[in-house]
């Protein structure tokens, strides 16, 4: 085999030998991330595992005497995996997570669903509103909830004016006010690749089941819903994994009782200034998204592509 | 599935998209300062914030690092969309696209920490960065390029390559292809893309409190420091604001892109028809 061949099976040679118009249309957005975003994480990577003491830490490795010394602290996560706090942290975040995704599937199929079906001439107009809020900061959309569920808040007054209550409901700083903040702000995000799924479904489909004798009830559970598992799988996604590592809702919704393993990281962090702590619980935030990720990729890679995205 | 419960099940969504965002707004003319008892009308708090130096100075920080932000994240996107688009095959392209979407699902206190011990490392060992808007932006940008990659490499895909090959038999250099025919069809979406990055950067508050320094304070960051504490008259002020600016300004991009739209499809018709005529003569 002559090198000019060589070179062509060679994908690393093939990429030293691009012009330089495409070597920087790939380098130069490559560099940045590398330098932004993954070398960053193998730093939070060291210091789970380095020796600190609050915010000073010591190097992994050290070299004295001729010996090089390789010190790796394992005790953050043997912390983490046994003490009860963390254990029930990380349970509770996967347990509103799950519950957030169910309600936005409960609420957000059906207007999916109606929406694809409502005439063309108005569909831009509806799906433009769904879109609307996004625009809007997000962190005042939770904040608002704040004025609407408080003890003196817009509910509890209307309730009390109606006299169907003597006393305020305990509404705030729950479960419950937390739920309904992740299900406010990530519903849009199901609705949207689920939309983009239904509008696509060949119609004649349900007529061809219709004219096989299905009740629409029928038709719409054994032809509609498992057309559109691609979309259901992606908005349970999008739902999923950012609410695992939610801060703000927390923060500002949620309460004693609603322990979520990004407000703890948050709180290591800035309150007990235990960055080694605070990386450890990082690292296994990390494991936590990428089990589902991992088994959204082989689903996808299964399908052929996720179409509804 | 009858029409009535579609009817309804949509009105009660949009009911609970809306609520909260009228809420919000009609408090912030609210003449009490217990937030949520009506006390008469009053533009009481928008004099209040006005005159407020930490939300001003917050606001024109954070309308700066956005404004950085939007530009490089669209850059930035931009080429990193051509490169999964345009060439199929190069050393490293699975790491590539990782690192592209990898940002879109990492939680952000998760970037946000990284990124502040990434700099905290620096500083110790090069006695820079100083945590300020560079930080904020290098970490707004990272979660912006991811975005406005997503937004133009769904425009590239679908855009018809035979008009770039046309302009290249033409004689049309590569740098030509790009600016005369490829940067006219994906504008659109480099627009959206800018906006897009641009509010994301506006409302982010979460990494920006890893990255901030003690003289760079967002808007965002004065925000949620005043919710944290309870119920806040000013913040509802702030939010109206927000909310009327964000309407003028999708509303009127979205009118601007469907007259672009219709020029397009209008000019292509027309191109068409003479096209024809030649054909026929």
């Amino acid at each position: 085999m002559d090198i000019a061949k060589k070179i062509e099976k060679n994908r690393f040679l093939r990429f030293l030998k691009l012009d330089w118009g495409k070597r920087s249309v790939i380098g130069i957005p490559y560099i940045f991330l590398i330098v932004f975003f993954s070398l960053p994480f193998l730093v939070v990577l060291k210091l789970s595992v380095s020796e600190a003491d609050g915010i000073h830490y010591e190097d992994l490795t050290s070299y004295v005497d001729g010996i090089v010394n390789i010190k790796i602290k394992l005790s953050n996560y043997i912390f983490l995996s046994t003490d009860p706090l963390y254990v029930e942290t990380y349970w509770s975040s996967v347990k509103f997570a799950t519950i957030n995704t169910v309600i936005c599937l409960i609420i957000g199929y059906p207007f999916a669903y109606f929406m694809a079906r409502s005439s063309p001439s108005i569909r831009p107009a509806l799906l433009m509103l769904v879109s609307l809020p996004f625009w809007t900061s997000y962190l005042l959309r939770v904040y608002a909830w704040k004025g609407l569920l408080d003890d003196h808040g817009v509910f509890n007054n209307i309730l009390m004016w109606a006299h169907l209550i003597d006393e305020p409901i305990k509404m705030m700083h729950t479960g419950f006010s937390m739920t309904i903040g992740m299900v406010y702000t990530y519903v849009p995000f199901m609705i949207l690749p689920l939309y983009a799924n239904l509008v696509k479904m060949d119609l004649r489909l349900l007529e061809a089941a219709k004219d096989l004798g299905a009740t629409p009830w029928k038709a719409f559970w054994l032809v509609t819903v498992p057309l559109s598992k691609n979309g259901i799988v992606a908005g349970s996604m999008l739902v999923f994994i950012p609410s695992v590592g939610e801060y703000v809702i927390p923060e500002l919704l949620g309460g004693p009782s609603t322990l979520m393993i990004g407000r703890v990281l948050w709180d290591e962090f800035f309150s007990n200034n235990d960055w080694a702590m605070a990386s450890s619980v990082a690292v296994t935030m990390v494991g936590l998204i990428l089990l589902p990720l991992v088994i959204f990729n082989k689903y996808q890679a299964d399908s052929g592509g996720a179409k509804g995205v | 599935m009858d029409s009535k419960l579609g009817k309804s099940w949509l009105l009660a969504g949009y009911i609970f998209l809306y609520l909260p965002i009228v809420t919000l707004i009609v408090f912030s003319f609210n003449d009490s300062k217990m937030v949520t008892l009506w006390g008469g009308f009053t533009f009481k708090w928008y004099g209040v914030i006005a005159h407020d130096t930490e939300v001003v100075d917050g606001f024109i920080l954070s309308m700066k690092i956005a404004l950085l932000t939007a530009t490089a994240s669209v850059v930035l996107g931009m080429l990193a969309a051509f490169a999964m688009v345009r060439y199929k095959s190069f050393f490293g392209r699975t790491t590539f696209s990782a690192h592209i979407n990898a940002p879109l699902v990492v939680p952000e206190v998760i970037t946000g920490l990284s990124l502040l011990l990434f700099f905290v490392m620096c500083e110790r060992l090069f006695g820079m960065p100083e945590r300020g808007i560079f930080t904020i932006w290098a970490g707004h940008t990272s979660i912006g390029m991811a975005y406005a990659a997503v937004v133009i490499q769904s425009r590239l895909l679908e855009m018809d390559k035979s008009l770039e090959e046309a302009a290249m038999d033409l004689g049309c250099k590569p740098f030509q292809v790009f600016y005369l025919v490829t940067l006219p069809l994906i504008v659109q979406s480099i627009m959206s893309a800018w906006l897009l990055t641009f509010t994301i950067s506006l409302d982010d508050v979460v990494s920006t409190a890893f990255l901030s320094g003690p003289g760079s304070t967002t808007l965002p960051i004065v925000i949620l420091s005043r919710a944290r504490l309870g119920l806040n008259p000013t913040v509802n002020a702030i939010a109206t604001i927000t909310v009327a600016v964000v309407a003028v300004g999708v509303l009127a991009t979205s009118m601007w892109l469907s007259r672009q739209e219709k020029m397009r499809a209008a000019e292509q018709s027309a191109a068409y028809r003479e096209g024809m005529q030649v054909v026929e003569a």
